[in-house]
């Protein structure tokens, strides 16, 4: 089962390699979201430094739901979802692989260019560690989470509004904990707690998502 | 090529198998047994649930009544669909690799050869963007060259090849149910080979089923 993880992680990025623009996509929409923020809004460094955290999050989350349609629909418009099923190992398995190279693809350069972001917006640089921490256990429950709705919606079309709407929902709590955890830690206050929670999210997401996608998958 | 079962054990039966779909009944109380070498030629007008048939039999279609049956646990199947499971994106050996590999392995030079088989030498390191749809085709047919499997389902697998390239593939077919294997296929063009047995699913429509769907259905 391991082999046939790995050869789909492969596979997947071998194709993210072949049209890099699908990686670049989710990152230069949340660089472009953050980017525009203080244009928007004041360029002013005490307002932009209590702000920085939930915009932050929320462009993550936004740039996660770009690329969370596409996880398993080229795979069934080209019937290489059909073979994947079919090899005689448990659906979740090909989720679970699936997801990995979604957060890698979209989760990890995020992840790596947010003190840069950071900076951009004043965040006080003793809650860049915190930001990062909250990032590395946040996004790939995005990703985990956001696999019941891709599995669901494979197969419909136009089905992005639907998979929106079906995952905003459980997405809340983890915006809620990951924001406030950084605007705790720009104030100076513990974060053990707000990582506890999103640490508890992510093993809770980890567990049940792979199974429920891959039997969506199957329907 | 070697076989578990012995050779008059069925590969594959289907016991009171029926599909509906959109509330309209395709088929009922399908039984057959499909046992080693054997080459059943699944036939039907557009719409009598060809596809459908194969898909239930290869397990990625439900099915709601009836039953599916592999008597022997370790008989390994191959779909071969419409959409060919090919990434335009790799190479023909690329492709060839990752299928064959969700359930095997397999060394280049085994993949090349494959290749050859199916008339793509020269081919095998581009793109499968750059293949004509009846070579793409042929891609998607060398993984039967690759996987020892005891039973080829194909859903119209001539579509799209010359004249040259249906003659192989009967010469392929043939030779993997004299070797033991079976074959469930659909299509419109007709079979020259001995073993073909043919399954009309027009005769499996009866206006009373055994097991009624939808004896009271209000919902549609």
């Amino acid at each position: 089962m391991i082999r046939f993880m790995l050869a789909i992680i492969r596979r997947d990025l071998l194709l993210v390699a072949r049209q890099p623009a699908e990686m670049i996509n989710p990152l230069v929409f949340f660089v472009l979201v953050i980017a525009l923020f203080p244009l928007g809004i004041s360029p002013e460094a005490s307002l932009l430094s209590q702000t920085a955290a939930g915009v932050i999050w929320v462009a993550a989350m936004l740039a996660t739901l770009l690329s969370l349609e596409l996880l398993f629909k080229l795979d069934h418009d080209d019937g290489s979802l059909e073979q994947l099923l079919l090899a005689p190992y448990p659906s979740w398995s090909l989720v679970l692989a699936k997801v990995f190279v979604h957060w890698l693809v979209s989760g990890l350069p995020l992840i790596l260019i947010s003190p840069l972001i950071a900076t951009m917006l004043f965040l006080p640089s003793h809650a860049v560690p915190a930001l990062m921490l909250s990032l590395l256990i946040g996004t790939p429950t995005l990703s985990l989470l956001g696999a019941i709705g891709a599995a669901l919606v494979t197969g419909v079309r136009g089905g992005g509004m639907l998979l929106t709407l079906l995952i905003l929902p459980l997405y809340v709590p983890v915006i809620i904990f990951g924001a406030s955890s950084v605007a705790a830690a720009a104030q100076g206050m513990p974060i053990d707690g707000y990582m506890a929670l999103l640490a508890a999210m992510f093993v809770f997401a980890l567990m049940i998502t792979p199974w429920a996608a891959g039997s969506a998958l199957k329907l | 090529m070697s076989f578990t079962s012995s050779a008059t054990s069925d590969l594959l039966c289907t016991s009171d198998l029926t599909c509906e779909r959109d509330s309209r009944v395709l088929y009922n109380d399908l039984n057959i047994a499909v046992k080693s070498g054997e080459l059943w030629h699944v036939k039907g007008r557009n719409g009598a649930g060809k596809t459908t048939l194969l898909r239930q039999l290869a397990g990625l279609h439900p099915v709601e009544l009836g039953k599916v049956l592999y008597p022997n646990k370790s008989i390994k199947v191959i779909y071969i669909g419409h959409k060919l499971g090919l990434k335009e994106q790799l190479t023909a050996d690329e492709n060839l690799s990752w299928l064959v590999g969700l359930d095997g392995s397999s060394t280049q030079e085994q993949r090349y050869a494959a290749l050859e088989r199916v008339g793509l030498r020269g081919y095998e390191e581009n793109t499968v963007a750059q293949l004509s749809a009846g070579q793409k085709r042929r891609v998607a047919l060398a993984r039967l060259h690759l996987c020892k499997v005891d039973i080829w389902l194909l859903d119209e697998p001539f579509t799209s090849l010359d004249q040259q390239g249906i003659v192989d593939e009967q010469d392929w077919l043939n030779q993997h149910t004299l070797t033991g294997g079976a074959v469930l296929m659909t299509s419109h063009q007709e079979i020259n080979l001995p073993q073909v047995k043919i399954l009309d699913l027009g005769e499996y429509v009866s206006r009373s089923p055994k097991h009624p769907l939808h004896e009271a259905s209000p919902l549609t």
